[in-house]
């Protein structure tokens, strides 16, 4: 039986039940899609790397909800939530992972590399840490426009441990730019724990010698995911630098569907999911506060259902891209000089 | 015994400069690390330290003097207790020249002027006949190193969205002083001094650029640009395919890139096969000053990245630029630099002055070569190469890179493909050879292409040793 989730136990936070019911629903989404992903490409219908993002819905969704218009999200390989988060169409997201012409990149870009210029989605990067100075770049951008937004680039414990991180911490700083750095610390990097690849193992701490300040958070929290999310994006608006979030999270899937899962326990998993399941932390906390019934969740679960089943057929009923497509979009036409 | 105080060379490639200031007068006392004077070469101004103590007897270059060169006496030192006003210069090196300047720069004339070259292997290159230039421009002979300056100025001064970043750029005036005075004129908002971080600018670059700027990012020089290359291939020249079109780039990365001088293997490499090998790139490298000026305009607009290969050796070199408002060529199109009958040379970046000066001499053995300046590696302007060949029946490439895999077997694949039946000889490649580039001066010599491998390679293909 399940015991009551630790999040549930926290003090009521200033979110409203619309805000809790919105966060249900988004994060609901994302594992339900991610289900689905894993069973299409189970199925030989998604190929390649896919790196799904169950267990770790309550950090896109709480800080998505920390953002206003035109604020950007850039992310790595694993950023199939990221996408949902930001309100991309799940239907162009699911026939990318299919390969088909109704995919977000016209079936040319795959699981990693997907993007919305309408939703300020920057990416879906695959080479790990690249998204950093990216993001820090959106930044860049923001100031030099002064228009007020702020960059989120997102990055895993693994990528924590790439040069360019530090590099872009470093010009971020000394420039003043409007990012929030994400870390998502699911405490593998594909196989390797963070504390047997990392001399600190508190990531937030990394900003310290660029003066950048940082903090841990309970990334399995999303109201927690929230609220140091606000004041982060805050900072960084008011222009006074980047900020460092860690959120403490944890994937239930394997690093991508090819990994052997002989690094950790099955006990280890199984724990985190019973105790610590964003979603059932929620849930709970919904229901306690009277703001849904379990019948009225299981409504939103049968809705979010038939968006993912939609998605799903889609991806498969959508065609292989036109041939002609091998050719297009490799540059952008020059308007005459 | 009195100490002769020489021009010092005050960078690898500098062989003069103006003896701007003097810091003492003649009979000041000097001791060992004071700054005696100012001197300024086409890069950079920089003091002179005294490396001996004694008194100041003689200035023998006045202040003010240009073209002074590196190793000339320019003032001699008395030592303790020696009679500074009898003492004079031991040395008979290199002749100071008068208090005048030296350098004769041709004035802009009703036609294209004769250029001039200011080091011996770099001849002029001629403008045949470009169909952007209307009849009756005047040109203005202007410095390769001018040329990208005032580029970049103009498309700053034209879009708001244009901005320069990189190392040493802004307040040093470049690390080449090809950034020169734009700080003064654009603020350190659109001319940022970067910290030494190739990877993590380039890749901040490619951001700025995603998210609606358009960047000029500067390597000091494309070794370094090695550190970015991930952002460059990755990240700027694939996302545009990858996105379905959404997420175009415009970024120009630009640096010197090639041999310079006396710098070692790490330092001197020809990147230009490397990054014509992507698709999602533009690659550009032009030779002179016109062209320089209009292909980086036209670069900086061009809304794909676009890698722009300089040369550091011709920087200094000055050429006809036309006196247009706004001079702008289309990257992707090669341009024929002197016609000929015998043989097609086809080079690009430094290589082309090569290949003019080996024309010239070739022509003096009775041999017609064409000199085709490919100015863009990708799109790579076969069609100019191919239509050249079928005239001449001939050819030879010439690339400052390594022959494996490099731009002339592009090309000579090329040609064997599709004039094959034009060929009267085997297609001939000059190029540097295949060793990492050596420090000594005979070695880097023998390494790198010369203008007589290219007469050799065209005499070759011609059977002109055969008869």
């Amino acid at each position: 039986m399940a015991t009551k989730p630790k999040s549930a136990k926290k003090a009521p936070s200033k979110s409203t039940k619309a805000d809790m019911l919105a966060y249900y629903r988004a994060m609901l989404l994302i594992r339900r899609f991610e289900e689905k992903a894993g069973q299409l490409y189970g199925m030989g219908k998604i190929a390649g790397f896919c790196h799904l993002y169950i267990g770790q819905e309550a950090v896109v969704t709480g800080m998505q909800a920390c953002l206003k218009d035109g604020d950007q999200v850039i992310t790595g390989y694993r950023d199939h939530g990221h996408m949902l988060a930001c309100g991309l169409d799940p239907k162009g997201v699911m026939a990318e992972l299919t390969g088909r012409s109704g995919g977000l990149s016209k079936g040319k870009g795959g699981s990693m590399h997907m993007f919305s210029r309408e939703k300020n989605f920057f990416g879906g990067h695959g080479i790990v840490g690249a998204q950093v100075p990216l993001g820090t770049g959106l930044a860049f951008a923001n100031k030099y426009k002064n228009n007020g937004n702020v960059s989120l680039a997102y990055f895993g414990d693994g990528a924590a441990n790439q040069g360019q991180v530090y590099e872009a911490f470093n010009m971020a700083s000394l420039w003043d730019l409007p990012v929030v750095y994400v870390i998502e610390n699911n405490q593998y990097a594909m196989g390797t724990s963070v504390a047997r690849a990392s001399a600190e193992v508190e990531l937030f701490k990394r900003g310290i010698s660029f003066e950048i300040e940082g903090e841990a958070v309970d990334g399995m929290d999303v109201l927690a995911v929230k609220e140091a999310g606000e004041k982060a994006v805050k900072y960084a608006r008011s222009g006074k630098g980047p900020y460092i979030l860690e959120m403490k999270t944890y994937r239930y899937r394997g690093h991508s569907m090819s990994d052997p899962a002989k690094y950790r326990k099955r006990e280890e998993v199984d724990d985190i999911r019973t105790h610590h399941d964003p979603i059932e932390g929620l849930k709970g906390q919904l229901v306690e506060a009277g703001h849904a019934t379990e019948e009225e969740l299981k409504d939103i679960d049968k809705e979010i259902k038939a968006i993912v089943k939609e998605a799903a057929d889609f991806s498969l009923e959508s065609p292989e891209p036109d041939p002609s497509e091998l050719w297009t979009d490799v540059l952008r036409e020059v308007e005459s000089v | 015994m009195s100490v002769d105080i020489l021009m010092p060379a005050l960078s690898p490639t500098m062989e003069e400069g103006t003896l701007s200031k003097w810091l003492k007068k003649e009979g000041d006392t000097v001791s060992s690390g004071d700054v005696i004077a100012e001197i300024e070469t086409d890069k950079a101004t920089m003091e002179v330290e005294a490396v001996d103590e004694g008194i100041l007897a003689k200035i023998l270059v006045a202040e003010g003097t240009e073209g002074v060169k590196v190793n000339a006496v320019i003032a001699v030192l008395a030592e303790d207790g020696e009679d500074a006003g009898s003492v004079k210069s031991s040395s008979n090196g290199a002749a100071a020249p008068a208090a005048a300047p030296t350098e004769q720069r041709a004035e802009p004339s009703e036609s294209a002027p004769a250029p001039k070259a200011e080091s011996e292997d770099a001849p002029a290159a001629a403008i045949l006949s470009d169909p952007s230039i209307p009849e009756g421009t005047t040109f203005t002979e202007t410095t390769v190193r001018d040329a990208l300056r005032d580029a970049m100025a103009e498309e700053m001064r034209r879009d708001e969205t244009v901005f320069v970043m990189g190392e040493e750029v802004a307040e040093y005036q470049g690390a080449y002083k090809v950034t020169r005075e734009l700080l003064q004129e654009f603020g350190a908002r659109r001319v940022v001094d970067t910290p030494i971080t190739e990877h993590g600018f380039a890749g901040l670059g490619v951001g700025a650029a995603f998210g609606g700027l358009k960047p000029i990012v500067e390597f000091m020089t494309f070794n370094f640009a090695m550190q970015a290359i991930d952002h460059i291939i990755n990240s700027a020249a694939k996302t545009l395919y990858m996105s379905g079109g959404q997420m175009g780039c415009p970024i120009v990365f630009r640096g010197p890139n090639g041999a310079a001088s006396r710098v070692g293997a790490q330092h001197s490499q020809d990147y230009a096969s490397w990054y014509g090998h992507i698709p999602g790139l533009k690659v550009v490298a032009p030779y002179d000053a016109a062209d320089a000026k209009a292909l980086l305009k036209a670069a900086i607009r061009d809304p794909n990245p676009v890698v722009f290969l300089e040369h550091e050796l011709v920087y200094g070199t000055s050429f006809p630029v036309p006196d247009l408002d706004d001079y702008v060529l289309p990257i992707g199109k090669a341009a024929v630099k002197r016609a000929g009958t015998d043989v097609t040379l086809v080079a690009y970046s430094r290589m082309v002055g090569f290949a003019l000066q080996a024309a010239e001499e070739l022509a003096e053995q009775g041999i017609s070569a064409e000199v085709v300046d490919l100015r863009s590696i990708r799109p790579l302007d076969t069609a100019t190469v191919i239509e050249s060949v079928k005239k001449t029946n001939r050819i030879v490439t010439c690339e400052e890179g390594w022959r494996y895999m490099g731009i002339g077997a592009e090309i000579c694949a090329s040609v064997v493909a599709e004039a094959f039946d034009y060929l009267d000889a085997p297609p001939a490649r000059v190029h540097q050879k295949d060793v990492p580039l050596p420090y000594a001066a005979n070695l880097e010599a023998m390494s790198l292409p010369s203008v007589a491998d290219i007469i050799a390679a065209a005499r070759k293909v011609c059977y002109a040793d055969q008869e």
